[in-house]
């Protein structure tokens, strides 16, 4: 089949009624329909093309896979539903290979600009392009080997749009990388897209393999798309809208790969890192993972994430199964995944999607709890390493989400216990071994999703709990008030009237570093806070560091500090820099020195927010010495006026 | 079987009505809008004492040519009215009550949402898909 096909006319060159399929478009059809229907029954990643192709004819493509494979045409979601409706799938509820058929083509005949109808389909149509992303393929059509339902199109080298051609798991490689590369090669909007096999199974044998033994046309692909050799890790492509993301989602699609899959691939399922930062968001609403968060408690933290009311309302409806008002953790992780979702646009489903089910989930994460625990520590050990991002890390995040939604869920037992051990071992340096890095990198990516979210009030990403996370909103309050305080005491002396009038002392002063102590103190402290981040000793001075909160000493006795300490420190962080340097981005944390690890980060997170807030003081004096200075002078007048005004009134 | 199923509040003001669509609807607001009067009157009967005994559904409430309209009123006096085809003779009370109880399950599910207000126009799917599935036998 394979090499007729290479010969198949190119565009159907039958009449394209439903039924009367060209060779090309038969073949084409039947592969993706296989596909479908192969991952729907659960077909291994590993099992034989043709195992999978045997039956096409009996069985119906899941409505996730086809979801999946329709949404990679790239038209608008009001098409592919006039399509789902035309090809009589929500008439019969299913896909058969009939509406299969019939969809494909209406696609085509969209792609084409056609409008959809059944009379479109009846004329000479090109074959439908489909966009896949590489784990959405590697996941969803285990088989290596039915690549080419879809075909790359370049117009320039190929002739054979239609050409079916088997790749071998070597070709799949080159395929891979080519996808990489045209996205970023190509300009999004180019019509001829690049149809990216999804190499699930060519994955494995990737990295074992070499690109040997490419066809011709493949060969004539190649300088084409520029496969940079890179890295088995550049795989996928994603549909040219995500370009900005590519890269993240590029390293993040390893991990797909390694969560060995086969999972057919939709939005509606929760990957590993998201189950478990849902569940440390319920954590944080409610420690105990077997209880239940109130409905008052969740709206509120659900109207966080900016969604309509009435949305948040459905989505309440979706996912609190039991309607009893409250959502256990299955509950809780459906919605939290359904509000992701909307938010990266995917439209909520009429019915809760069975991956979201709470018995679903329950079953499929019955070892939450413990995970938990890592993955706090986990998260505990990371903070350094981020930064704060906005929307535009959830946006990634979230692509990467429906991108390769890697449905852990289906994890064989073995693929669960590599991942428990790699979180188990220590995080950052175990995850950052194959998949570690995209892994880590979508955990990061993951828990930025919740700065988003707290962005809308510090005070509530207080009391969410993010505080090791998210340092910048909390630390940044308190030392404002304190560096208030401050200037208070320092010029209260000078101008004690009119300065207690304009800032009344606030009650609690969290205490400030005092130079004088903590530069002692500091030089110990110099070596593995150095370590930690040279960039930052440079700039903060180490009465930061040591003690974040210990009595607030004057702000001009601190900012003549800092350039002494930071000439000091200076020269220490580049004696030691090169050493730990290394280190400072990805930090491994052995669990021993989670402790240790974690005052650092609170060190440096406190010496960030000092600087921010002295910078903030420093413009609140000045405006407060300008008012002092206009408070003066009214005053003066006025009591000029009142001299002027008592002879008249004595008199 | 139901051709109308109206949901009103306390202060007597609709959160959901819904009609079979082929029927001039304004007649089934207006119908449900008179048969408060007949609701009001009946829970007034009942008394204060028999508040607690006072049962939900309240049978008919007034019977025209070609409908019949029921009623129900939960504790929190949220009344329910329903306008049924009077052509339909196999229609038993029975029947009616069950409806008037699916209408009320589906209804505290609504409340139970923590994003609705009470007070609001019910626009749960759910909910409404539980009601066309009451007025859909009917077509």
């Amino acid at each position: 089949m394979e090499a007729a096909a290479a010969a198949a006319a190119g565009t159907g060159c039958g009449p394209g009624s439903p039924l009367l399929l060209s060779d090309g478009e038969q073949q084409c059809y039947s592969e993706l329909f296989a596909r479908c229907a192969g991952t729907a029954s659960g077909g291994p990643g590993s099992g034989p093309p043709e195992a999978a192709r045997a039956a096409p004819g009996a069985a119906t493509a899941a409505a996730g896979p086809v979801a999946d494979l329709f949404r990679a045409s790239q038209l608008p979601a009001e098409t592919l539903h006039q399509i789902t409706e035309l090809c009589g799938a929500k008439r019969v509820g299913y896909f058969g290979p009939t509406q299969f058929y019939v969809a494909l083509k209406l696609i085509a005949a969209a792609q084409s600009g056609l409008p959809v109808r059944i009379e479109s389909i009846k004329c000479e149509l090109p074959l439908p392009r489909f966009m896949i992303s590489k784990t959405e393929g590697e996941i969803r059509f285990g088989n290596s080997a039915e690549l080419h339902g879809t075909k790359v199109q370049i117009p320039y080298v190929i002739s054979e749009k239609n050409t079916f051609k088997r790749m071998d798991d070597e070709d799949k490689q080159q395929e891979t990388q080519s996808p990489t590369m045209s996205p970023l090669a190509s300009p999004p909007s180019s019509p001829p897209h690049y149809q990216r096999v999804p190499l699930s199974h060519g994955y494995s044998k990737l990295r074992s393999s070499t690109e040997q033994m490419h066809p011709a046309p493949y060969e004539a692909r190649q300088p084409l798309v520029q496969p940079e050799g890179s890295s088995s890790g550049s795989q996928g492509a994603k549909p040219p809208r995500h370009q900005a993301s590519l890269i993240r989602s590029f390293s993040v699609e390893r991990e797909p790969q390694d969560n060995n899959s086969n999972y057919p691939e939709e939005p509606w399922r929760i990957t590993e890192e998201q189950r478990e930062y849902y569940v440390n968001q319920f954590r944080s609403l409610q420690p105990d993972p077997g209880s239940f968060i109130s409905g008052s408690v969740a709206k509120n933290f659900f109207t966080k994430s900016k969604l309509s009311i009435p949305e948040l309302s459905y989505i309440w409806e979706l996912s609190d199964a039991d309607c009893d008002g409250a959502l256990t953790l299955p509950e809780f992780c459906a919605a939290f995944h359904l509000i992701v979702a909307r938010k990266n646009g995917y439209p909520l489903p009429d019915t809760l999607p069975p991956t979201l089910q709470p018995e679903y989930l329950q079953a499929a994460f019955p070892k939450t709890k413990w995970e938990c625990t890592l993955f706090d520590s986990y998260s505990d050990s990371m903070p350094a390493n981020q930064q704060p991002h906005d929307l535009n890390w959830m946006e990634l995040s979230i692509n990467d989400m429906t991108d390769f939604p890697v449905p852990t869920q289906d994890m064989t037992g073995n693929d669960k216990q590599a991942l428990k051990s790699t979180t188990d071992e220590a995080l950052p340096k175990d995850m950052s071994e194959n998949p570690a890095t995209p892994k880590e990198s979508n955990s990061l990516k993951a828990r930025p999703r919740s700065r988003s979210y707290s962005s809308t009030s510090i005070e509530e990403a207080m009391k969410r709990g993010e505080d090791p996370p998210t340092p910048p909103p909390r630390p940044q309050k308190t030392h404002s008030r304190a560096s208030s305080l401050d200037l208070n005491k320092v010029f209260q002396p000078s101008v004690p009237a009119t300065k207690s009038g304009l800032l009344p002392p606030p009650p609690a002063l969290p205490p400030r570093p005092c130079p004088s102590q903590s530069e002692q103190g500091f030089e110990a402290e110099l070596h593995p806070q150095l370590s930690r981040a040279p960039s930052q000793a440079a700039e903060s001075s180490p009465t930061k560091k040591d003690i974040p909160y210990s009595q607030p000493p004057s702000k001009p006795i601190r900012r003549k500090l800092r350039p002494e300490n930071q000439a000091a420190e200076n020269q220490e962080p580049s004696a030691t820099a090169g050493g730990p340097a290394s280190a400072a981005t990805v930090k491994p944390h052995p669990t021993v020195q989670k402790q240790s690890s974690k005052q650092k980060k609170a060190i440096q997170t406190a010496i960030r927010k000092n600087k921010e807030a002295n910078a903030v003081l420093a413009r609140l004096n000045s405006e407060l010495q300008q008012q002092l200075k206009e408070v003066h002078q009214e005053r003066i007048a006025l009591e000029n006026q009142l001299e002027q005004l008592r002879p008249v009134t004595v008199l | 079987m139901a051709v109308c199923v109206a949901v009103i509040a306390k202060e007597n003001y609709p959160l959901y009505i819904r009609s079979v669509p082929t029927e001039n609807e304004l007649k089934f607001h207006y119908m449900v809008h008179t048969s408060l009067d007949v609701v009001d009157e009946k829970i007034s009967a009942m008394g204060k004492a028999l508040v607690d005994q006072r049962e939900l559904y309240l049978g008919l409430l007034y019977p025209t040519e070609d409908y019949k309209v029921y009623g129900y009123v939960t504790n929190s006096k949220v009344k329910f009215v329903m306008v049924v085809d009077s052509s339909n003779p196999a229609l038993r009370d029975n029947e009616i009550r069950s409806m008037f109880r699916k209408l009320h399950n589906s209804y505290t599910d609504v409340m139970c949402n923590p994003f609705y207000n009470p007070g609001d126009r019910i626009q749960s799917r759910a909910f409404d898909s539980m009601v066309t599935s009451m007025m859909i036998q009917v077509c």
